[in-house]
This record gives C-alpha cells, structure tokens and sequence, in this order.
C-alpha cells in the first residue's frame, strides 16, 4: 500500500526533524563533538525520508489511487498525466506536502554547502530548519494528512482537478512560489544562529546572501508565473488583483527585497545588522502569515482551498510561537550585534536606509489593506472589503520614490557623496526620461483620449531607472584600468534593476492604454476595436481528452494584413461539471491581443465575447524574469565560491 | 547636543515624518475604497445606503437570468430566501456563476431598488458558499423563525 509508506515515511521524517532540531542544541549545551555534527545526517535522513513520502503520494496520483481521500478529491483517471503528477499540489493536504518537502531540500542544501561554517554555527542553522520542519509535519499529520484513506467505501473514480489548475504554468508555478516561500527560512535560521551566537560580521552576510538572493529568485519567478496565469487562465485578461493570496506571497517578496539590499550595506560596511536580522525573522513570518491567510479562510478568497478552522488555528499558534521567540531573541540579543558606523546623510547608506523603509511600509501597507476585514469585524464597523484601488493608491505612492531612488544607487557610494556629482552624471537620463514622458503619450497610436500625468510620471519613472543602470554601467566599465571585469554581483544588480524598469513600464503602458471592449458577436460578424478588425469566422464543438469545448475561431486584421488567427475556447470538464475560459492571445512585444468566449446568447447565435487590446503587457513579465535572472547571475559571483576558504582562515 | 545624536535625532525624525505621511495616506485611500456587505434583506428594509460602493451578496434566484438579446448586459435576482434584490450587470459573468448559486456583487444601489454591479464574483470552488452570504442566509431563517442566530445553531444540532 503506497499511501502507508507514504504516511510512515512522513511520520518517520517528524521524528527525524524533531531530533534535528534537539540533538545539535543539545550537543551545543553539553559540548558533545559527536551530537553536534549529527546536525549533517540527520539533514539528508530527513530529505530522504521525505522525498519517498512525497513519491509516494505521486505514485498513488499516477496509479489513480482513489482510496486515498486527497487523491479522489483532486484528481480522475481520464486526467492526463502531467497533471495528475500537479494535482498532487493542487489540493490544501498535498501543497503542504509539497512545502515540508522543499524545506527539506533546502536543509540538505544548507547542510552540503555550509561544511565550510564553523561547526556550531552550521548545527545551529540546521536546528532552526529542523524545528520549521517538526511544525509543519505536525501540522499536517495532525490536520491535513494527504494519506488519509476511506473507512469503507470508496468512490470509482477521482472528483477531478479543478479545472482552472490543469494548465501547463500552474505545474510549474506553486513549486516556484514554494522554494521562494521556504527558501527565507535559511535567512531567518541564519539569523536565529546569529543572535544564539551574539555575533554578526561580514562573514556572516556573506554566507546569507547567496541563500536569500536563491530564495528571492524563486519568489520572482513564482510571482511572475502566477501573474502571467492570472491573465491567461483566469479569463479576464488581469494580471494582478490584490487577492489576499496574491498578497501574502508579494508581502515576503517586498521584505525579502529589503533583506537583499539591507544584507549588501550588512556585508560591505558592517552596518544595519540588528536590522538585517529583524528583516530576515520578518520575511520568513510574513511566509507564514501568508500560509496562514491561505488555509485558515479567515479571508475570503478567490484561491482559498477548503477552509478549516482547526487548521487555521494551528498555524495562528505555529506562527505566534515562531515570531515570539525569535523576537524575544532578537530583544535579549540584538544589542550584541549592533555598531555604530559612520556614514553621511548623503551616502549609498542611506539610500539603502531609505530603501529599506520604503519597502517595509509597502508591506505593511498591503498587509494592513488585507487584514482589514478582520480588523472591522473585529472592531463591529461590519463585513467590509478592501478594493484595489486602495492598493493602487497606496502602493504606487510608496514606489514612485523608490523608483527614484533605483536610478541613482549604483551610482552612489559608501560612507559620503557629492549629490552634485550624481545630479551631473545622471544629467543625459534624466533629459531622456524627461523627453520620452512628454513624447510618448502622444506617439503611440489611437488612444490619445486617455493621456493623464500619471502615464507621463510612470514612463519618466521607467526611462530614469533604466537609464541610471546603464549610465553607471558606463562608468565602470570605462573606468576599468585593472583587467578585472564587472563581476557578476553588479551584472546581476543591473539585470534586475532593469527588469524592474521594464516591469514597470509594461504595468503603466498596459494599465493606461489597454482597450477592453465586452460586446456581442455571432459567427460571419466582425468588430473594429483599436484600429483592429476582428472576424468571427466560426464557432465548432471539439472535443478534449477529459472536456468538450466550444471553440471559436477568430481572424484579426490591422488595415489589410492578417495579425492573427486566435481560437478562444469554452470548455466543460466531464467529470466535475465545471466550465473554464480558455482565452486566446496573440503575443507581441508591443501589444497582446486578446479574444476570450463570453456567454452564448439565449435561443441566438451569437456569443458575448471579451475583447481587448493590451498594449506592453508582456514587458511585465520580461521584467519579471529579468529581475530572476538577475538575482541568479548575483548569486554565482565569486566571492561566495570563495566563502569556504575564508571561513578556514577565520576558524583557524 | 552631540553631533551624533543629533545625527541620530534627524533620522528618527525623517523616519517619523515619513511614516505618518504614509499612514495618512493608508488611512486616506481606505476610506474612499472600503464597500461594506450588507444582505437583500438588508437592501429591502432600507438600511444599505443609495450611492455608496457596497457589496450584496445571496443566492442567485432560479429562473431570474436575463440576457440581452443585443448587448452584453444581464439582469437576474440574488436572494438569502427571504428577500431578494435585482441585479444588473453589464459584462461577461464569470465562468462559476449559475442559477442557485451564491455570489457576491460590487456595485451601487439605485433609488429604484436596483443593484448596478461593476464586479460579480463567484467562488472558484463550487461546493463553497461565501461566508457572507451563508452569514446572511441564516441571519433571514432567524428572523423568520423569530429566533436569534444563535438559537437558530442550537435548534439545529441533535
């Protein structure tokens, strides 16, 4: 029977957590050599004990297992494949699965690469990451165990996947988001063994930033799939709602951004520590919080799984006892890592300061517009709800002037600087940025109506961002008088501070300048939106390998010449019952076009259709995935290969 | 003072200014985009307001779905089977909306009764009824019995 060993296998691997999490500290306590370095084994046990139990829960999803309650929940024998293989995070039971698991992977990472560490250190690390681990496998043995089978009968076949999750992104998606999610534990346990040691110092920023800028890439990525998704799958062509779930997994991104730049000031200058280490507990709760938000159903959402409330509970718990002692640490120990180094008011310092707060209230701000509703129920105002438009406001006041500031920091510098300087060096971008805001609006075609100032500021913001990287680059590369190249650290801030600028340029372009039009149109009758002429040629029923779609077929023109032909879908999956939009795009690097089925007409032929015309959408997700890029070229700079040499020197 | 806390004292007072700048804003941009719920028994007895951004939710009424037969707009009944509001809409609902259901709506209530939505949402999940409009539900099964939410619960259970 699979689901046993998949269920032994994770009680075992609780076990071995628990143990991971006692006999190093124990060892520490006691000064036994052998207890200590057990750290290391114990790490790789757990993986591998984790890594069968999730196999397992796999097998039972390939091998149609329907007498395991989770599999006859999510999955059916005539789903394909690759995605009986996703459906086994498609439910709440198996994506916490998914999540103990990737710790677990990340515990074997840390555990291969930080030999290097003095030992304590590493054992501490790893003790951390263990008692992560024996929460969540408590958690889900208790709760949510995915093993669970039926007392007696069983269903002949599986309930289905939701439909809106068999789509190739959201196979890939939910790990992506995990190793990010998961992947600030190692932060938050390096910053656990810091304040357990009362000692932080370059070295110790050394060793973080690989991890974080590893964990942070996943984030971006996971991030930018789940956006790209949303505006594919969803059927109504958004590519961000402010959803509480959407949120708790932008929240870590934004402190995890802070940690980075906090974690550079930390390994190049000594200073921000105590604050480095508060941001590292930060983005790992906020991971929590997110899981929390997700599972209890405390918020109504639109991806919130089954809701239960013992569930809730037990996070509430793990994330209140997570946070109260790490911060109670953080209070007993900070003040053995703090310095007091000098730096100007104009210094790259405190750009990064600056940096650093305006992340943290971008945070605090969307997590205080996601609690709300339970603030006012709480207070007695009523079920309220928060709109986007609130997030909208708030968050574009918060990075309008951390935009600015990303066009001028790598052209600071440490400790002091000429602001005359950089206002002189950043001269030609900032012309440029000046330029483009006022041309664009008015080059671009057919949407003159809809030019405001906010469109100008946005793409001056863009232009200057971009423009302050590239300058810098300049420079340095120019300046080069020694054969040493760049180094792929400021290869890597550069990528992703660009990603950034053509993020935000997609967002502006496409918020301001997207045309969406809703209107009926049978086959044989054709539309003119945006200077486009779309044909509705025919609409036939297709079969699927477990749905019937409806499937249009659509020919746009521009002038005369054929843009595209796009074939948008309506399908019914058998066995759920249930209908999704299958949206047809047309991709472009300056416009996506976008058909999308509507409802057919009652006793008609004709069908309502959503049609829209997104002008630099895709740059959002370029940008995304410059700036993971950029995180990964970081990353392989190489002075952290370099790491394990010092650590020798420094222990030795 | 010493020059460095009087460093130290400047970047606190940066750090205060800029804080309640942003909570102000925070606290500003809430309460332009807060919608409140309230249910059709609620809209029926006159207590949600005309104008302001609200949210009705319930149960769509079978049999109340119209559709133009020229445009994109639709009109149907939401009810907590008590009362029941009138919705229109004009724009494509989503793929989960069905008759029987329960949704939530985002829009304005109309002098004349009628709900105009600008946003209609219904769960993804099938099987899961918004709290809401469960909420709501039972609220009305209270009433109409004459007994308190509470009572309603222990009347219940066996």
């Amino acid at each position: 029977m699979i689901a046993v060993l998949g269920q032994f296998t994770l009680s075992l691997a609780a076990a071995c957590a628990l143990l991971l999490l006692l006999v190093p500290l124990w060892g520490i306590h006691t000064g036994r050599w052998r207890a200590i370095n057990l750290g290391g084994p114990l790490a790789y046990a757990q993986g591998v004990l984790l890594a069968v139990s999730f196999t397992a829960l796999t097998v039972a999803f390939v091998q149609d297992a329907f007498y395991v309650i989770y599999v006859s929940q999510h999955s059916n024998s005539a789903l394909p494949l690759a995605y009986k293989i996703a459906a086994v995070w498609g439910g709440h039971e198996g994506s916490l699965l998914l999540w103990v698991f990737i710790l677990s992977l990340w515990t074997v990472a840390v555990a291969r690469f930080s030999t290097g560490l003095p030992r304590m250190t590493r054992a501490r690390v790893l003790a951390v990451l263990g008692a992560v681990a024996f929460g969540f496998d408590v958690f889900i043995l208790l709760t949510s165990n995915p093993f669970r089978l039926f007392a007696s009968d069983y269903p002949i076949d599986g309930a289905d996947l939701n439909p809106l999750l068999q789509d190739p992104g959201l196979v890939v998606h939910p790990p992506m988001l995990y190793m990010g999610y998961v992947g600030f534990s190692v932060a938050f346990a390096f910053a656990l063994a810091a304040l357990l040691e009362g000692r932080i110092d370059t070295l110790w920023a050394r060793w973080v930033r690989p991890w974080t800028l590893a964990a942070w890439m996943f984030l971006t990525i996971g991030i930018t799939l789940g956006s790209w998704w949303a505006y594919y799958e969803l059927g109504w062509g958004g590519w961000w709602f402010w959803d509480p779930v959407e949120n708790a997994s932008f929240m870590p991104w934004l402190l995890g951004t802070a940690l980075l730049h906090s974690l550079a000031a930390t390994e190049k200058r000594g200073v921000f520590k105590a604050w480095t280490t508060l941001l590292a507990i930060a983005a790992f709760s906020f991971s929590l919080l997110g899981t929390f938000l997700v599972r209890s159903g405390v918020l109504t959402s639109v991806h919130a799984f089954a809701n239960d409330p013992v569930r809730g509970t037990y996070i509430l718990v793990f994330l209140a006892v997570v946070v109260g002692v790490s911060l109670t640490l953080f209070a007993v120990r900070a003040h053995a890592v703090t310095v007091h180094a000098w730096f100007d008011y104009a210094s790259r310092e405190t750009l990064f300061l600056v940096n650093n707060l305006l992340l943290v209230v971008a945070a605090f701000s969307i997590l205080f517009g996601t609690l709300q509703p339970i603030i006012a129920e709480a207070v007695g105002w009523g079920k309220v709800s928060v709109g986007a438009p609130y997030f909208n406001v708030v968050f574009n006041a918060i990075m309008t002037p951390l935009i600015v500031l990303v066009g001028m920091g790598p052209l600071s510098r440490w400790r002091q600087m000429e602001l005359a300087e950089i206002v002189r060096r950043l001269r030609w971008s900032g012309l440029l940025a000046l330029a483009l805001a006022l041309l664009v609006p008015w080059v671009l075609p057919d949407t003159p109506q809809k030019v405001n100032w906010q469109l100008g500021l946005g793409v001056f913001l863009a232009v200057w961002a971009f423009g302050g990287q590239v300058t810098d680059m300049l420079r340095r590369t120019q300046n080069f008088t020694r054969r040493r190249s760049l180094g792929m650290a400021y290869v890597g801030m550069y990528l992703a501070h660009i990603g950034l600028a053509l993020a935000v340029f997609g967002v502006v372009l496409s918020s301001h300048l997207s045309i969406e039009r809703n209107i009926r149109l049978a086959p044989g009758e054709e539309t003119r939106i945006a200077g486009y002429r779309f044909v509705f040629e025919t609409l036939k029923t297709v079969p699927g390998p477990n749905y019937l779609a409806q499937r249009g077929a659509f020919k746009v023109f521009r002038g005369d010449r054929l843009e595209a032909e796009l074939h948008p879908e309506k399908r019914r999956y058998g066995a759920s019952g249930k209908t999704m939009t299958e949206a047809a795009i047309d991709w472009g690097l300056t416009r996506d076009v976008y058909v999308a089925l509507g409802e057919p007409q009652q006793g008609g032929q004709g069908w309502s259709l959503r049609i829209y015309v997104k002008p630099f959408v895709r740059w959002i997700w370029i940008g995304g995935i410059c700036m993971a890029l950029g995180g990964l070229l970081a990353m392989l700079d190489r002075r952290y290969r370099r790491r394990s040499r010092y650590m020798t020197e420094e222990v030795a | 003072m010493k020059p460095a806390r009087k460093r130290r004292l400047i970047f606190l007072l940066a750090i205060l200014t800029g804080f309640s700048i942003a909570i102000a804003l925070m606290l500003v941009a809430l309460k332009d985009n807060i919608s409140l719920f309230y249910s059709p028994s609620q809209v029926a007895s006159g207590e949600a307001p005309v104008g302001p951004l609200i949210r009705v939710g319930g149960l769509v009424v079978a049999g109340s779905v119209h559709r133009d037969h020229e445009g994109t707009r639709v009109q149907f009944d939401i009810t907590d089977k008590a009362h029941s509001v009138t919705v229109v809409y004009d724009d494509i609902l989503p793929d989960l909306f069905r008759e029987g259901q329960g949704i939530v709506a985002l829009g304005h209530l109309q002098a004349n009764g009628q709900f105009v939505a600008t946003e209609v949402l219904a769960k993804h999940d099938e099987t899961y009824m918004s709290p809401e409009v469960a909420d709501a539900i039972k609220k009305a099964e209270a009433k109409a019995r004459g007994m308190s939410v509470d009572e309603l619960e222990k009347a219940r259970k066996p």
